[in-house]
């Protein structure tokens, strides 16, 4: 078994197929989409191969050390032009070809029209624990 | 077996250890691991007298522990470590470890979890679970909060408003799990509330049943929010709702008046209406008026600003909500719900579109999503 990060992104993704920002849907649009989030959860843990979901404000801030003795320096909001992540998925499955499946089926969830979106999900694996036996 | 009563037994077990010369956290320590035994051995052989059982396995374990620490120190000397018995227990030993896990030194975190632990009886993993944050990492937080509070004297007095935070953010704040965090602020308010004869007690109980009261009509079988001008109210608790009444009326007749008797006025006044659309919109607004003289909140201002634009029209809505600091969280939903209501529907969907995107959690995201589409699926005719 393997973990991998799914992330889903505000902005810096290449344009999807089904691009209408969610406030230009219809509310019945609007439910299909959260529903189909929901249950593709559940569906993941009735698998078991859910491990965590979180999603993301679009705020935040840079952060970096500025010397001994000074406050942390920032450097916000963020530029438009940043690729701004919305959320992420952890999953844990047993191929690479599992993530890839999964990732497809997430950017085939419903937009506007009620039609796919084709979201690019950008999928990274984790550099996970040492086996116990090395050569 | 009765979980419940396991956890109601906890200060009381407590009180004896720190009474008989326990120091409160090799105490509270001793009394979590007796908890988890009786969770194991109590289903198959319940004891006669369950407190003594609990004191008599609690303090044993806190010999156990004192006299690892003993001779891990200082093999060579034998220490005494059973004290002649003082008093068995007060009448207040519960109410000093209310003070104890909500003093002033902890940080709200920390007061929260060492209340949960000492006074709620719940164990370090429910504790974890409720507020999503990984076991260990939680143990670390409440034996934290014990080592802050170690030079506190257990009989030193406290404040009844610290208290009083912290089962608020209690009941406002747990997330999922086992344990349900809103009734356990609930069974702590009344435990607190029937050791004390302080009105805003009385007043946080209130509230707190007045909203509990509300819930089974909050959320939909998927999860998502119902704003309260859209629940169904035979959902109610109508029991719950009365006894919120009576002990905020209580409460009230003593002209004490304080923030959570206020609060809970408000809400009793949405529970006594039947629908929304009888509900005393202006008896509202002269209580956030008294709040607002109470706390000069912005927070209130923000709510007192939408009950004006509800009793006296959007127009005055809007021209209170102007005054409001408009960085305010929720200004901006507030501000898209008052345009809509007089008409402006164009600035309303865009001020609900900007409001989503800077709502602090999910559910607040879906609700204002929602009414952005909704508004502009209007103006598409």
């Amino acid at each position: 078994m393997a973990k991998y990060l799914l992330l889903k992104h505000y902005r810096g993704a290449p344009e999807a197929v089904n691009e209408v920002p969610m406030d230009q849907w219809t509310p019945a649009e609007v439910e299909d989409h959260l529903r189909f989030m929901a249950d593709f959860a559940a569906r993941l843990e009735g698998t078991g191969e859910w491990v965590d979901g979180q999603a993301l404000s679009p705020e935040g801030t840079f952060v970096r050390y500025d010397g001994e003795g000074r406050p942390p320096v920032t450097d916000g909001p963020f530029a438009e032009t940043k690729d701004l992540i919305a959320g992420w998925m952890v999953i844990d499955v047993d191929t690479y070809e599992r993530a890839l499946a999964l990732a497809g089926e997430l950017s085939a969830a419903p937009g506007a029209g009620g039609k796919p979106i084709h979201e690019w999900i950008e999928v990274r694996p984790f550099l996970s624990a040492p086996p116990t036996v090395t050569e | 077996m009765d979980e419940l009563l396991l956890r109601e037994l906890t200060p009381a077990v407590t009180g004896v250890l720190v009474h008989r010369g326990a120091d409160f956290a090799t105490a509270e320590d001793a009394v979590q691991e007796a908890l988890i035994q009786a969770a194991l051995t109590w289903p198959d052989r319940p004891p006669a007298d369950p407190k003594g059982w609990l004191v008599t396995v609690a303090w044993r374990k806190f010999l156990d522990a004192r006299r690892a620490e003993v001779s891990r120190r200082d093999r060579e000397q034998r220490v005494e470590t059973e004290r002649p018995p003082g008093p068995a227990e007060t009448a207040d030993d519960t109410l000093q470890l209310f003070f104890l896990c909500a003093h002033p030194s902890l940080t709200p975190a920390s007061a929260v979890a060492l209340t949960l632990r000492a006074v709620g009886g719940l164990t370090t993993r429910q504790i974890a679970q409720a507020y999503l944050v990984p076991e260990a990492t939680m143990a670390q937080r409440i034996s934290r909060a014990k080592r802050t509070v170690g030079d506190v004297r257990f009989e030193e007095p406290g404040d009844l408003a610290t208290v009083l935070r912290v089962l608020y953010l209690v009941f406002n704040e747990g997330y999922t799990g086992d344990v349900d965090l809103a009734a356990e602020a609930i069974r702590l308010t009344r435990q607190l509330a029937s050791m004390t004869d302080d009105e805003e007690t009385a007043g946080l109980l209130a509230l707190m049943l007045l909203h509990h009261a509300r819930r089974p009509a909050r959320t939909r079988r998927d999860g998502s929010l119902v704003p309260l001008a859209e629940q169904d109210r035979s959902r109610w608790n109508t029991s719950l709702i009365a006894e919120g009444v009576a002990v905020l009326q209580e409460a009230l007749g003593r002209d004490r008046l304080g923030e959570f008797q206020a609060q809970a006025a408000i809400a009793a006044l949405h529970a006594d209406a039947p629908r929304v659309e009888e509900t005393d919109w202006v008896q509202i607004v002269g209580w956030y008026d008294e709040l607002l003289r109470l706390t000069q909140s912005p927070v209130v201002q923000l709510n007192r600003a939408v009950a004006i634009g509800e009793a006296d029209g959007p127009v005055a809505g809007l021209a209170a909500l102007a005054t409001v600091d408009p960085g305010l969280p929720r200004h901006t939903a507030a501000s898209a719900y008052l345009h809509e209501k007089a008409g402006d529907l164009r600035t309303a969907a865009r001020l609900y579109a900007d409001a989503a995107r800077s709502a602090p959690n999910l559910a607040e995201r879906n609700h204002l999503t929602r009414q952005a589409a909704r508004i502009s699926q209007l103006l598409r005719g």
